[in-house]
């Protein structure tokens, strides 16, 4: 199957040309003793019980449109992975992160950080409860907006799986310009990265749902 | 397929680093290492806002798996570090030689500007392990240098990550159909 992944170098996304390796990269031949056909292993008392609710992390409600957002981390043959760590971080509902760097004039929420973890159960899934983050501009071109999208970082059960992304939301006018999602060269490939409005999961008077499994890569033993 | 990857962004800094991340043994341990080095661009130019994360083997060559890299807390060898750059690119970690004819760390980079992350090793220096390693064996000879961290004190090794340029580091590929 083709890699789905963008390449390193990808001109358009100005943040690569000094940053992409150039060389090709070394296939590894992995004996079966190699550390990263495991993965690290995280457990519950290491997380609080909050760490999956962005929206109860301060004394007050966050300003935005409630979501809880599902999934589940699947092998590459389609097999849930339980217990890995999935951890998140986005902007607010106006499109600020809480970040020391960010400069986007738009306001910080007092009552929203941003940050969040679970723990993938033994169906393999996660879920978190936050509010829909903003688009906002960045300094890649002119007017230059990303979509908004949620940041999740995934351990499998092999370090070779390890993937950091991003998941988007349905029908965004944004998607065609911009160069990070655009970097994907496969149509279908980001599709994957485009999570699916969930009315089964909405809460009635209280939260809409969004749906987004992640596929992690084959294991060098499974290719 | 599977789900690709996306850049971990500029803003990740409040989110993925935590304070006991570079912390994989404590400074006290007796057999406590502390590595340090730093990720530079193809110009040689620090990146402030990298990540580095390592994952090993213990002193005795077995792997982890009680959890207990979040939270340390007197908890047994988790194996897994991480450590975000500083303003001068600089990271960290303070860690055990894990064990093995030819010990190294596995070593992921996420930055701003990589797309996907980089993977590569920290092997270490005059282990006569190195040469038939099976990894660094198949690394063309005159960039394997670029897998071997620097000893710089009796305890103490240097391993700069390159991602671009003369000195490019040597990546693994990290796709596996």
């Amino acid at each position: 199957m083709t890699d789905p992944n963008p390449p390193y170098l990808y001109p358009p996304y100005g943040s690569t040309p000094l940053r992409a390796p150039s060389r090709p990269l070394v296939m590894p031949s992995y004996g079966p003793d190699a550390i990263e056909l495991v993965s690290p292993v995280f457990g519950h008392e290491e997380l609080g019980l909050l760490d999956n609710d962005l929206t109860r992390q301060h004394s007050g409600d966050p300003i935005g449109e409630r979501i809880i957002v599902t999934g589940r981390v699947l092998d590459s043959g389609g097999r849930p992975v339980p217990n890995a760590l999935v951890e998140i971080w986005q902007a607010n509902a106006a499109g600020r992160y809480i970040h020391l760097r960010e400069q986007h004039p738009a306001p910080l929420d007092p009552n929203f950080t941003g940050a969040g973890r679970c723990l993938t159960d033994a169906d393999g899934r996660y879920r978190f409860v936050t509010v829909k983050p903003g688009a906002y501009p960045w300094g890649n071109h002119h007017n230059a907006w990303r979509p908004a999208h949620i940041h999740f970082s995934v351990f499998g059960t092999a370090f070779t799986q390890r993937l950091v992304t991003q998941m988007y939301f349905p029908g965004d006018p944004l998607f065609a310009y911009d160069p990070i999602f655009q970097s994907i060269p496969d149509e279908k490939a980001r599709e994957r990265l485009v999570s699916r409005f969930d009315i089964d999961t909405t809460v009635p008077d209280w939260s809409l749902a969004y749906q987004w499994d992640i596929v992690l890569g084959a294991t060098p033993t499974e290719a | 397929m599977s789900t690709p990857s996306q850049t971990v962004g500029p803003f990740f800094g409040y989110a993925l680093p935590y304070a006991d991340g570079p912390y994989v043994v404590p400074e006290w341990h007796p057999d406590s290492i502390r590595i340090r080095g730093r990720v530079l661009d193809g110009a040689g130019e620090p990146l402030p806002d990298a990540l580095v994360e390592i994952w090993q083997a213990d002193a005795d060559g077995n792997v982890a798996r009680g959890g207990g890299a979040l939270r340390r807390a007197g908890k047994d060898f988790s194996g897994f570090g991480r450590c975000g750059t500083d303003a001068a690119g600089n990271f960290w970690f303070s860690t055990i030689k894990p064990g093995g004819p030819a010990p190294y760390i596995a070593v992921l980079v996420f930055a701003r500007g990589l797309l996907k992350p980089v993977a590569t090793r920290i092997y270490f220096p005059g282990e006569p392990g190195n040469a038939t390693d099976p990894v660094l064996s198949a690394v063309p000879v005159d960039r394997r240098d670029t897998l071997v961290a620097v000893q710089e004190g009796e305890r103490s090794y240097r391993f700069d990550v390159h991602l671009r340029g003369e000195q490019e580091t040597v990546f693994f590929e990290r796709y596996f159909g």
